[in-house]
């Protein structure tokens, strides 16, 4: 019960812990955006395209979302060195953690994409408004207006998830943990750090998403109502 | 006769917002107070700060002896003696109309449950719903759950009823209903403050009439004051809303 | 390094192992459960350091990757316990923290979601809180919280596979332990997650039809 907590040990690796930060926050901001995008197009033709389209995004968004990602995570991997090319870890982890972030995307646009009423849609029409723009001004942005809140969610999770690649020695701020508690002996002491690190930034992510929902969507700023 | 219920001078704020500017009046045992009023007016926060639903912020409240504006208000007690129906019904949905009805007696008033079965189906005699024991509330149409919700109250046996425009989400022929069933409380000697919308029910069942506006009492005084109404804008509250 | 194709024996090791993730999940669940009632009610409790320390709590599981929070456990059950503890013991611990500072969340959520006027309703009844809320309140919150929490339980037996960071034997250690005897990672991980496939969607599909059939009850 007399174990003494020894913080100054780590200090000599602050450099490594923030180098970890920075690579942690550009492997979640890449697959945040290109899982952003792909999910949203996902939604998209899950709503409206042919019936084949619906099966192949259905079966994508069920097969990503009941296998862990660790396991998803080591099939990248090692998958795309079976195809011949190689990868660096990170490339490795951004993409597993694309693909899997897409499909939770799509099944949250999705869920926006039918919160829109039908009458939405007829009312742009009788504006004789083009299928584009009635699809991009009055279904894709309040769509994604209303649901804006649980991809914040979804997205500060995936930061928090991305230290699962780790486990495939992508370089990002838990394994710069494990690798600093394996040359100081001071585990515990390391996770402690690395624990508080990640909380930090999970609150700077939520700051984050809360300040550009405020530019992009004005009318929730005008309104007052909170995002 | 001593009142039941006597407010002096209540205020009552929402933030800074003064919704309740001084009001004052009192209801008699077996009385029937009926309040009126443009929707806004302060009505059911009156209502509200009756049963201690709502804080007030000053005058005083006295109800069957207890004083609402104590901090150390016995609310349960306060329950025990006043019942309160709602406009959205609030029923419980889990619940069938008797164990709605038998919840509060045999939780509140440790009551054994045969006894607590007989009381219920005693005052669904009372409203009319004798054979819908064993239904759930949204087997019922809304007047029958209304006419439920009372039954409710009166398990409780309460000493007054509040009724919060309890009609204003029916169609008129289940309103009728209700009334019907307010009016023979009203004949059998509870005492009852109610808002409502229902001028001609007023009329003829209340013993006293309150108008009020703007949160405070505008104008008061029997039944008949509707029909000579003393201020303006009594008048034009009447003559529009008939 | 022998190599030997993936064989029928291994599928019998990953099978073996999936009782595990199994079991694991079971004990994750249980224990966050319990926490986790106790926590959402401590959220919504009438005293404010009560509300305070919850809400705190919730923050803390929530803002930290559950892969830390292993690690965590694992190196602190060594220091202050001994080296010697089996690591179910931190596997547990820890995926019963992360499921119940998110069940207590998820449940607060569904309490709320009971409109105000049955709180109301129960409150000039002269009920006690706790029969408020035992009575009235919950019976109609479990109602409402059985879809998300069905949902949720996917999320832990997918995250299960995390304790084999900390050496625990579940289906994705067992499948780290065949590559690295036959290294043949593709195979072994597609199979591996095609287990968990099979534990999840159909778990995926009850909370889908009970959202449905709670949806179709509430019109
Ligand atoms: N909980 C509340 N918070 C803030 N304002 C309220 C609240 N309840 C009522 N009000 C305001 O108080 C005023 C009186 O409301 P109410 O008593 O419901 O009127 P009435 O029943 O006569 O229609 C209204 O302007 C209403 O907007
Ligand atoms: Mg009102």
């Amino acid at each position: 019960m007399s174990y003494r907590f020894d913080f100054l040990a780590l200090l000599p690796y602050w450099r490594e812990f923030l180098w970890g930060v920075l690579l942690t926050l550009q492997i979640s901001a890449t697959a945040t955006v290109s899982g952003f995008i792909i999910g949203t197009i996902c939604a998209i033709a899950r709503a409206d395209g042919s019936p084949f389209i619906k099966r192949l995004v259905a079966t994508y968004v069920e097969v990503i979302r009941n296998t862990p990602l660790l396991v998803q995570v080591f099939i990248a991997y090692f998958g795309i060195a079976t195809l011949g090319v190689h990868v660096s870890a990170n490339v490795a982890a951004s993409i597993a953690l694309t693909v899997n972030v897409g499909a939770y995307t799509c099944e949250i646009v999705r869920a926006g994409l039918q919160s829109i009423h039908r009458s939405q849609m007829e009312a742009a029409e009788c504006l004789a408004l083009s299928r584009t723009q009635i699809y991009w001004h009055v279904v894709i942005r309040p769509a994604i207006e209303r649901v804006y809140p649980s991809l914040t969610s979804q997205y500060v999770l995936l930061m928090l998830a991305s230290s699962i690649t780790s486990q495939i020695s992508a370089a990002e701020l838990t394994a710069a943990a494990n690798r600093i508690q394996s040359v100081t002996f001071r585990s515990f002491e390391t996770y402690i750090a690395v624990g508080f690190i990640y909380l930090v930034l999970s609150f700077v992510v939520r700051a984050a998403f809360a300040l550009f929902g405020q530019t992009v969507f004005t009318r929730r700023r005008k309104l007052g109502t909170a995002l | 006769m001593s009142p039941i219920v006597k407010l002096t001078d209540v205020h009552k704020y929402f933030g800074t917002y003064k919704v309740l500017e001084g009001v004052t009046f009192e209801v008699p045992r077996g009385g029937v107070a009926a309040i009126i009023g443009q929707s806004g007016s302060g009505k059911s926060t009156a209502l509200r700060c009756i049963n201690a639903l709502e804080a007030i912020q000053g005058g005083t409240i006295d109800v069957c002896g207890h004083a609402i504006q104590d901090p150390e208000l016995n609310r349960r007690a306060l329950r025990c003696d006043v019942g309160m129906v709602f406009q959205s019904y609030n029923l419980f949905p889990h619940l069938t109309v008797e164990q709605n009805i038998m919840l509060a007696p045999t939780c509140v008033k440790l009551m054994r449950k045969p006894q607590a079965r007989d009381l219920a189906h005693q005052v669904l005699a009372q409203v009319g719903l004798a054979e819908k024991a064993e239904h759930y509330p949204e087997q019922l149409s809304g007047g029958q759950q209304q006419r439920v919700a009372i039954a409710r109250s009166l398990a409780m046996k309460p000493k007054l009823m509040l009724f919060d425009e309890v009609t204003s989400a029916l169609d008129p022929q289940l309103t009728g209903e209700v009334l019907k069933v307010m009016e023979e409380l009203a004949r059998g000697g509870m005492t009852m403050i109610l808002v409502t919308h229902e001028m001609a029910f007023a009329r003829k069942v209340a013993s006293q009439v309150i108008y009020m506006h703007k949160g405070t009492v505008w104008e008061t005084g029997s039944g008949t004051m509707l029909d000579s109404p003393r201020t303006a804008e009594l008048r034009s509250f009447v003559n529009n809303g008939l | 390094m022998t190599t030997s194709a993936f064989s029928i024996v291994h599928f019998e090791f990953l099978c073996w192992a999936a009782l595990w993730t199994i079991g694991l999940s079971a004990i994750a669940l249980v224990g966050g459960s319990l926490l986790g009632f106790v926590i959402a009610l401590a959220r919504i409790s009438s005293n404010k350091s009560l509300r305070w320390a919850s809400s705190l709590y919730i923050q803390l599981v929530q803002g930290t990757p559950l892969l830390v929070l292993l690690f965590l456990l694992y190196y602190g059950i060594a220091v202050f316990v001994g080296p010697t503890i089996p690591s179910i013991v931190a596997a547990g611990a820890g995926l019963t923290i992360y499921a119940s500072g998110f069940l207590a969340e998820i449940w607060r959520g569904c309490i709320e979601a009971v409109p105000k006027s049955q709180w109301e309703a129960a409150e000039c009844l002269a009920l006690r809180r706790s029969q408020r809320m035992v009575h009235v309140i919950l019976p109609q919150a479990l109602r409402i919280a059985t879809p998300p929490t069905v949902g949720f339980v996917v999320q832990v037996v997918k995250n299960t596979s995390l304790a084999s960071v900390i050496g625990f034997i579940e289906l994705a250690q067992a499948g780290k332990l065949i590559n690295n005897s036959i290294f043949e990672p593709f195979t072994v991980f597609v199979v591996v997650a095609a287990i968990y496939f099979g534990i999840c969607f159909p778990l995926s599909a009850w909370s889908r039809t009970l959202e449905r059939t709670l949806n179709v009850a509430d019109r």
